[in-house]
């Protein structure tokens, strides 16, 4: 077995956007210093994971789950809880983020089972009620999690701002504890991606895009449909929750609102129909979309001129649409013309267009 | 094809006398009211879902967004007709709330035509695109509302002669609750009523069992659903509408929140099958209420226990649709 996939993403395009990706991501903390820039990068390279995590269910086995942000939320606790009480150190941020990735990994396998039995589109709906209640669970729970507060906790000091790896700065960059904590996110994070990649283009990725196609046929075939998925649905879930640990370890704060809302759920829900669904290059370009849009779709909106405001009649209409909180009501009609137009999402459609 | 038996719904009066025991009679008829009331309420915001997804296979997720419309439209309604809600008579009251809940009604009515033409008409058949696109859809629609009436949490009176409560039997209860369980009960008549009595409910309910046949026969079901969708969407808006007067507070989350209960009670119910949405939902009402009283520690996951337990017992939900 080859440890890579070969898989490719299909078009010049796309593939010199994901090389920029990458490349920008890597060269980020000597080009553009500073806590804030770093900041958005990790989180990039961290929703990439669960984009893409979330497309080996959309994408390749064609059930929607509204539970993602569960088994996010269950990897960044699962490293948080030890951390805040004090039983600081490597041992322990690597078997929470083990212990997440497993019990989450479990819980979803579960959910599936428990639901699909029934119906695929019972799945949807028994998720987002899953959802709802572990958002419930989490802020009711004071004692484990912090309830709405949520943890601050204290990571091992190799990986705090005070911390210098080198003591002269290298091209004129300081290498700190945050950077190395940057670099530790990326890496996991590429390797958590090639690892889904292999999966998915594995012979067990070919029985789940086979049920995707047609579920009746593949049991036909002879393939059990309710167990690929719930595997499927387990997969995905420990590889959110290793995306949620990856989130813990870069905001040293974990609460219910960053890592539970529904705002979450929407944001993969885009990244992945937008970047297109069943490539996971597709996700990680959305990814690295949403992310900047949260940023500077909303500058964007704040610079849109006055005067544009104030024309008659058709201002005071307009005026509340353009507002800079509304970010959001742009990119749900992205979202819906993308269904509409290109279902493919982007590197789907430009995949399309080479074999045309 | 056996006539669908009805005795699972039993499971409802059975769920009521088991609390009798654990509490005192007065406080049982309370929460008994209480519960079968927001049952109601649920049933008029989740029938549309479950006609919509019985007769067109289509699933609705931005069904909460009418929820959300009709709410906000009401407390708009009952905030212009103040001098009406606050007078002290019994017909203003009424005329004031009931004007709220016919503007949310042809509000949602009119959104729901718009929706069904623009978002929902082009992914029939496809499961996966009609919940993405209701997804974005519901995104949307919030995003509207928020432009429209402001982030800010809207508050609304309860009409005056409706705020206090009345003792029956030594129990109290709301005079709202009363008057949102007349609403329901009224409606939920009038729409069995059309289903089992009118030419139109009876091709609604051969196009929830076989569609293709009842288009074989020369009838134009897409044109019914359009209909269904409307008149859907509508009693969501009343539902929305009643509910947000009930809290008196409104955010534009409620219609997420209510969502979440709605498909709980579609899914209890059984898909598509409206007398299961309505023993659905009262269960829902009911649980919410006992358990709430009797261990509210234990009041957050009553809704997914029961809807697991019901599932486990009857994977199709309490009444399903037979599909041929």
């Amino acid at each position: 077995m080859k440890p890579l996939s070969g898989d490719r993403p299909g078009h010049p395009a796309a593939t010199a956007l994901i090389l920029l990706l990458l490349a920008a991501l890597v060269a980020l903390p000597f080009v553009l210093p500073g806590a804030r820039a770093m900041g958005t990068g990790g989180r990039i390279a961290i929703f990439v994971v669960l984009a893409a995590s979330y497309d080996i269910l959309l994408g390749y086995t064609g059930i929607v789950s509204f539970a993602h942000t569960v088994f996010f939320a269950i990897g960044a606790y699962a490293v948080a809880i030890p951390l805040a009480r004090g039983w600081g150190g490597w041992e322990s941020i690597l078997l929470g983020t083990l212990a997440g990735a497993v019990c989450a990994a479990t819980l979803s396998a579960a959910i599936a089972l428990l639901s699909l039995r029934v119906r695929a589109i019972f799945f949807s709906m028994v998720t987002l009620a899953a959802a709802s209640l572990a958002q419930l669970l989490a802020s009711q729970m004071r004692d484990v999690t912090g309830g709405e507060d949520g943890i601050t906790f204290a990571l091992p000091p190799a990986l705090t701002p005070a911390f210098r790896l080198l003591a002269e700065p290298l091209f004129g960059t300081r290498v700190d504890g945050r950077m190395l904590t940057y670099y530790l996110i990326l890496a996991v994070a590429l390797i958590l991606f090639l690892a889904m990649l292999r999966i998915v283009n594995s012979p067990f990725g070919r029985v789940l895009q086979a049920i995707r196609e047609n579920a009746f046929r593949a049991e036909a075939l002879g393939y059990r449909v309710v167990t690929y998925r719930a595997l499927a649905s387990g997969l995905a879930g420990g590889f959110a929750a290793l995306a949620g640990s990856l989130f813990a370890l870069q905001l040293r704060y974990v609460g219910p609102d960053s890592v539970l809302s529904f705002d979450i759920m929407v944001d993969i829900l885009l990244m992945v129909v937008i970047g297109g669904m069943g490539t996971l290059f597709g996700p990680a370009l959305g990814a690295a979309l949403i992310v900047m849009c949260h940023t500077y779709l909303q500058l964007a909106l704040q610079s849109m001129p006055q005067t544009v405001r104030d024309l008659p009649l058709i201002g005071p209409l307009v005026g509340p649409l353009l507002a800079p909180d509304r970010w959001l009501l742009w990119l749900g009609v992205l979202f819906v013309a993308i269904v509409y137009a290109f279902p493919a999402g982007i590197v789907g459609t430009l995949r399309q267009r080479r074999r045309a | 094809m056996k006539p669908p038996s009805w005795s699972p719904v039993l499971i409802v009066p059975l769920l009521a006398l088991a609390a009798l025991p654990a509490m005192a009679g007065a406080t049982w008829i309370t929460l008994t009211v209480a519960g079968v009331t927001m049952g109601v309420m649920l049933f008029l915001m989740a029938s549309g879902l479950t006609l919509v997804f019985g007769l067109m296979d289509v699933l609705n997720f931005a069904h909460g967004a009418f929820v959300t419309l009709g709410a906000f439209v009401a407390v708009s309604v009952m905030g212009a007709l103040a001098g009406q809600a606050e007078a002290a008579s019994w017909g203003a009251n009424l005329a004031a709330l009931g004007a709220a809940a016919a503007a949310a009604a042809a509000a949602c009515g009119a959104v729901g035509w718009v929706f069904e033409r623009v978002i929902v008409r082009r992914v029939y058949g496809s499961h996966l695109r009609q919940i993405l696109i209701t997804v974005g859809g519901l995104i949307i629609a919030q995003q509207l509302i928020l432009a429209g009436w402001g982030a800010a949490p809207l508050h609304v009176g309860k009409p005056l002669m409706l705020r206090g409560s009345i003792s029956l039997a030594g129990a109290a209860i709301e005079t709202y609750r009363l008057a949102a369980l007349a609403v329901g009960l009224v409606l939920f008549a009038l729409m069995l009523g059309v289903l089992n009595r009118t030419r139109v409910g009876l091709l609604v309910r051969a196009g929830v069992e076989n569609r293709e046949m009842v288009e074989a026969l020369g009838f134009r079901i897409r044109r019914l659903f359009v209909g269904v969708f409307v008149a859907g969407a509508a009693l969501a808006g009343v539902g929305g509408a009643m509910w947000a007067v009930y809290q008196e507070t409104v955010t534009v989350a409620i219609g997420a929140e209510m969502t979440i209960l709605v498909f709980i009670v579609v899914i209890i119910g059984g898909l598509g099958s409206v007398g299961g949405c309505f023993a659905g939902a009262i269960l829902v009402g009911l649980a919410a209420n006992y358990v709430g009283f009797l261990a509210p520690r234990l009041a957050l996951g009553t809704n997914i226990a029961l809807m697991v337990a019901i599932l486990l017992w009857r994977p199709r939900g309490l009444l399903p649709v037979s599909k041929s």
